[in-house]
C-alpha cells in the first residue's frame, strides 16, 4: 500500500515536472505559425543575430574543448593538495547569476579592470566587440563542459591508462587516443550542456559586450529587444533558436547514446 | 493515512504562504511599474509618503514595460518616460486616462575623469558611444538630437555607437564602468551618479520634448490607493519636492 503511494506520488511528480518545463516550450511554438516562423527567418535582423550566436557558440566550444579536455583529464587522473579546491573554484560560474558574471568580467577585462590595461597592451578588444561575447560564453559555459569532462575521465579505469603508457604511448597520445574514446558519451554530454548554456547566454554579454546588430546582439539579446516592440517576431526567433538549438544537442545526444550502447563508428 | 497527512502538509504550506502575502485590508498594496530613469524619485516618495503600504515598484525601460502589461502582466501604476505608451495603453482600454507629471532634459555624459568636452569631441573617430534602444524613450529621444545635429556629425556619433542598451540604467552602468566613453541620459541619470559621471549640457534646440506619462491600470485591484499615489505627484502633491530633489522638472 504505501509502495503504491509512493509510486503514484512520484509519477505525479514527474507528470508535473514535464508539464511545467515542456508547456512553456510548446507555447512558443502554437504562438507562431509555420509561415510567421519562415517570414522570421527570412528576416535580416533575425538572421543576423542566429549567425552570431552561432559563430560565437562556436568559436566559445572550440577554446572550451582544446583547453578544458587536459585540464579536465589532469584533475581526473592526478590527486593533488588543493584538488578539491580548484574543483570548486571552477564550478563557481555555474551558481553566479549572468548579470554579476557579466560585471565581474568587466572588473577583469573591461577599460577599468584588473587586467584592463594589459589588454587593451595586446590590441585586443573586448568590450562592445564580437570577441567580448566569446570571452562572456565562454566564462558562463565552460563549467558545464568541465564538470561532466572530469567526472567522465574518472571513470576510464586506470588500468587502462596504465596499460597505455606501459606500452610506450606518451600521456598526450594515451589522452587522445584511449582517455577520450573511453569517456566520449561523457564529454559530449558535457559539449551539449556547455553549448545549450552558450546559446541562451543573455545577461553576462549585455554587461560585458553590450548589445549592438551584427557585432554583440545574439540570439536571445536580439529576441530581448524585440519582445518590446515585436512580440510575434520575437516569439518566431525564439522558435527558431530552439528548433536549432534542440536539433544540435538531440544529434549530439544521439551520437552519445549510441556510443554508450557500442555502436562506436 | 499517508494522503491525508500529504494533504494536511499542502493546506499549511498553502496558508504559510497566504501569511506573507495575502494579509488583510489594513495595509494597501500596491505594484508600480516605472521607467528606469524615476527609480530615485520613486524609490524616495514610496518610502516617505507611503510608509505604511506595500508598495512593490519595480524599474525597467519604458517599452518592455508596455509590452508586459500588453502581454498580461498586471501592475496597478505605470509610468513611463514618453507619453506615448501610456496613451497607446489607453488606447487599447488597459490604462485610465494617463497624465504628464514631469519633464527631464538630456544631457552627454561622460566618466568624471572624461576630457571629452562637447558633442563635437564625441563624433572624433574611435570614441565608444552608448545610446539607448531605438524602442526605449532615451533611445527615441537621442536619435531626435543626432538628428538635429549638422549631418556629418550626427553620422560621425552613429558611426561611433558601440551598444544600444535596454535602459538608462544600463547605459549609466557602461559609463560608471569605464568600457563607453561617452552617452546620451537624461540630467537626472548623472545626478543619481553622485559625482562618477559628469554631464555636459546640451542646447535648447536640440532638446527634445521629454515628458513623463502616469496612468492607474484599469481594473487596478485597489484604485483608491493607486489614484493616491498618481496624484501625489500631480503639481501640489507630497510626492512633487521627491521629482524636484532628483532633478525633474514640473510638467506645465
Amino acid at each position: 500500500m504505501r509502495r503504491r503511494a509512493f509510486a503514484i506520488a512520484s509519477f505525479l511528480a514527474l507528470a508535473l515536472l514535464l508539464v511545467f518545463l515542456v508547456l512553456p516550450i510548446v507555447a512558443i511554438f502554437t504562438h507562431t505559425s509555420p509561415g510567421e516562423l519562415i517570414d522570421a527567418l527570412g528576416d535580416h535582423s533575425a538572421r543576423q543575430a542566429l549567425r552570431l550566436s552561432f559563430e560565437t557558440a562556436a568559436i566559445a566550444m572550440g577554446v572550451i574543448v582544446v583547453v578544458g579536455t587536459p585540464a579536465s583529464y589532469l584533475l581526473a587522473t592526478r590527486d593533488f593538495g588543493g584538488r578539491a579546491a580548484v574543483l570548486t573554484l571552477i564550478e563557481l560560474p555555474l551558481i553566479v547569476p549572468p548579470a554579476v558574471a557579466g560585471l565581474a568580467l568587466l572588473a577583469t577585462f573591461g577599460p577599468n579592470g584588473i587586467l584592463g590595461s594589459f589588454v587593451s597592451d595586446t590590441g585586443i578588444e573586448l568590450v562592445f566587440q564580437t570577441a567580448g561575447v566569446v570571452v562572456a560564453l565562454t566564462f558562463v559555459a565552460s563549467p558545464y563542459y568541465v564538470r561532466q569532462a572530469v567526472a567522465a575521465f574518472s571513470a576510464v579505469p586506470t588500468s587502462m591508462l596504465e596499460a597505455s603508457e606501459q606500452l610506450g604511448a606518451r600521456p598526450g597520445r594515451t589522452l587522445l587516443s584511449v582517455a577520450v574514446p573511453t569517456a566520449r558519451p561523457g564529454l559530449l554530454a558535457g559539449f551539449s550542456l556547455a553549448l545549450g548554456r552558450a546559446l541562451g547566454e543573455f545577461g553576462a554579454t549585455l554587461m560585458f559586450a553590450g548589445s549592438f546588430p551584427g557585432t554583440t546582439q545574439t540570439a536571445p539579446l536580439a529576441i530581448f529587444a524585440e519582445f518590446n516592440t515585436d512580440f510575434t517576431g520575437a516569439l518566431a526567433l525564439a522558435a527558431i533558436l530552439i528548433a536549432l538549438a534542440g536539433a544540435l544537442l538531440l544529434s549530439v545526444k544521439l551520437v552519445a547514446g549510441r556510443e554508450a550502447l557500442g555502436f562506436s563508428p | 493515512m499517508r494522503p491525508t497527512r500529504a494533504a494536511a502538509t499542502v493546506a499549511i504550506v498553502l496558508s504559510a504562504t497566504c501569511a506573507g502575502g495575502c494579509s488583510g485590508s489594513d495595509q494597501g498594496q500596491l505594484r508600480v511599474s516605472a521607467a528606469a530613469s524615476l527609480r530615485p524619485a520613486f524609490d524616495d516618495y514610496a518610502a516617505n509618503a507611503f510608509p505604511d503600504d506595500q508598495i512593490q515598484q519595480s524599474f525597467a525601460g519604458s517599452d518592455q514595460l508596455a509590452a508586459q502589461i500588453v502581454q498580461g502582466a498586471r501592475p496597478d501604476v505605470f509610468a513611463s518616460a514618453n507619453t506615448q505608451y501610456p496613451e497607446e495603453l489607453y488606447a487599447r482600454g488597459l490604462l485610465e486616462k494617463p497624465v504628464v507629471f514631469a519633464r527631464n532634459r538630456l544631457v552627454l555624459a561622460v566618466p568624471a575623469d572624461s576630457g571629452i568636452r562637447s558633442v563635437a569631441d564625441v563624433a572624433e573617430p574611435g570614441v565608444s558611444v552608448v545610446i539607448g534602444n531605438p524602442s526605449v524613450p532615451i533611445g527615441a529621444y537621442t536619435h531626435k538630437i543626432l538628428a538635429r545635429l549638422p549631418a556629418s556629425e550626427g553620422s560621425a556619433i552613429l558611426a561611433n555607437v558601440r551598444s544600444q542598451e535596454p535602459d538608462v540604467s544600463s547605459i549609466v552602468g557602461k559609463l560608471t564602468q569605464g568600457a563607453a566613453d561617452a552617452a546620451f541620459v537624461y540630467v537626472t541619470d548623472v545626478r543619481a551618479t553622485a559625482g562618477s559621471v559628469r554631464a555636459i549640457p546640451l542646447p535648447d534646440s536640440l532638446q527634445p520634448e521629454v515628458a513623463y506619462g502616469i496612468g492607474v491600470l484599469s481594473h487596478a485591484p485597489d484604485p483608491e490607493l493607486a489614484r493616491r499615489y498618481v496624484q501625489g505627484l500631480e503639481p501640489g502633491g507630497s510626492g512633487v519636492r521627491y521629482l524636484r530633489q532628483a532633478g525633474f522638472l514640473p510638467p506645465g
